[in-house]
């Protein structure tokens, strides 16, 4: 291994230079060592995986922590907003699964898994298409040029989500806002600090709300019902359940549908594929996923242990940013990576993560998407971008990609 | 083909179902239920594929 002087370490997170690829050095990265340094927007180092077996592995490896506390933990923070995240003094914040590690963690994930079995969700269908196909009568009635991120990408995911856990739609601007403020970079601590007190007071309201009453029928109301039968949860941790459960489930699906819809109007030949045989729609969906793998650093962990990873040794106590995105581009596993190839068989990326923190809510993302993109296409065969491609605002200073706005005509 | 199915490893991500919906289901608790542990030699890529992205190794082949 070549030894690196302090001033060469690349600093993550890196910058794009094509909004629908990757940062290009990731494949330069990976090629000279999938395992290797970076420093984080704190000042610390931490290692950065970008080859998709050592990702695999290492997410797989119980001798990792998602404690998000741990000062090691690589956040995309700089030193004063990690010290405002760490002061924090809302509980319920910490106390969701995606930073607990086992024994707890599979706990509560447990209290949850049926919720979001597949076949739990295949019964939702027929609502999902009720509010896709009205979400697609509000974007026409708003006219050419109309925003799909208000009227589709975020309302579709946004109503589904509020009507399975039980949180009222009419609310949505106050987390909308919220969720836009904390996982955007260039967010003020002091912002941050309020918008992340604004959320956590909005759903422990509820919460103590459903608490209070007769069991709603409803994931928070359910989880409660279970938890009172076999008490494993305290309420912080049910109010930081709710946060994650409303956070992940409309932002991330919000922007694969953005993202989704304009690399098929774009790429019209992949777009002619699915739009004439739907049976293609999900594995075209999971390339989408692997293309975009818009979660990058929510695989962060840090080694409780030493362990060897590809020619390294992560040392306990340091940092690791297993990228999603470097590895679902791993050309030794899918090959031609910058190619959306809807054959491939991409069902082995890491969009979701991997290890037993993976997502949750992925096969409601996946019904979510093949539905939006089944009837977009069938009711708006003209769709079109009313700005170029390469112009759209892109959500380079978020934790989680997207694009703010996409204009559309019909 | 004879596969294992581990409930306790399970984190109920419902891969297996989606790629090999003949051999894998998930029960009430949204756990892993296989629906035969003995693959028809029809299911037995489906089930491989299924192996390599169950995300917490609770499910393996025992005899190809």
């Amino acid at each position: 291994m070549t030894e690196m002087l302090e001033h060469d370490v690349p600093s993550f997170p890196m910058a794009r230079e094509c909004p629908m690829h990757p940062p290009a050095e990731y494949k330069e990265i990976r090629k000279q060592e999938p395992v290797s340094r970076v420093r984080m927007p704190d000042g610390q180092l931490a290692w950065l995986v970008t080859g998709h077996e050592e990702g695999r592995k290492l997410l797989a490896d119980p001798r990792v922590s998602s404690d998000r506390q741990h000062p090691a933990f690589p956040l995309t923070f700089t030193a004063e907003q990690r010290e405002a995240f760490n002061r924090n003094n809302r509980l319920s914040f910490r106390r969701s699964m995606i930073g607990l590690d086992a024994p707890e963690h599979g706990v509560h994930r447990k209290m949850l898994i049926s919720e979001f079995s597949v076949r739990r969700i295949a019964a939702l269908r027929p609502r999902i298409q009720e509010i896709v196909d009205q979400s697609i009568d509000d974007l026409l009635a708003a006219g050419q040029g109309a925003d799909l991120v208000e009227h589709v990408s975020l309302a579709v995911p946004s109503l589904v989500i509020c009507e399975l856990l039980g949180v009222p739609y009419e609310q949505r601007h106050g987390f909308h806002e919220w969720t836009r403020k904390l996982i955007s970079r260039t967010t003020s601590p002091q912002e941050r600090t309020e918008a992340a007190e604004s959320l956590n007071d909005f759903l422990d309201k509820l919460v103590t709300e459903k608490e209070a009453g007769e069991p709603t029928d409803d994931v928070i109301g359910r989880l409660i019902a279970r938890n009172r039968e076999n008490p494993v949860m305290t309420h912080e941790e049910i109010v930081g359940t709710a946060i994650l459960l409303l956070i992940a489930g409309h932002e991330t699906t919000a922007n694969m549908i953005s993202l989704g819809t304009v690399a098929l109007l774009e790429n019209p030949e992949q777009k002619a594929q699915v739009t004439a045989d739907s049976s293609l729609l999900p594995s075209a969906i999971e390339e989408m996923l692997r293309y975009f793998s818009i979660v990058e650093s929510a695989t962060s962990r840090v080694a409780t242990e030493d362990i060897e990873l590809g020619d390294v040794t992560i040392r306990k106590d340091e940092g690791v940013v297993v990228s999603g995105l470097a590895a679902d581009w791993d050309d030794s596993v899918f090959e031609n990576p910058g190619e959306l190839d809807f054959h491939r068989g991409a069902r082995h990326h890491v969009a979701f993560g991997y290890g037993v923190h993976q997502c949750l809510g992925q096969n409601l993302a996946r019904v979510e998407l093949e539905i939006v993109f089944a009837t977009l296409f069938r009711r708006m065969p003209g769709l079109s971008l009313a700005a170029p491609a390469d112009d759209l605002p892109y959500k380079n200073d978020a934790g989680i990609y997207g694009i703010y706005q996409v204009p559309v005509n019909f | 083909m004879h596969i294992t199915a581990d409930r306790e490893r399970c984190v109920g991500a419902g891969q297996c179902v989606l790629a090999a919906p003949a051999v894998f289901d998930q029960d009430d608790d949204g756990l892993v239920a296989p629906l035969t542990v003995d693959p028809t030699d029809g299911d037995q890529d489906a089930v491989r594929q299924a192996v390599n992205v169950c995300p917490s190794s609770a499910i393996w082949i025992d005899k190809e």
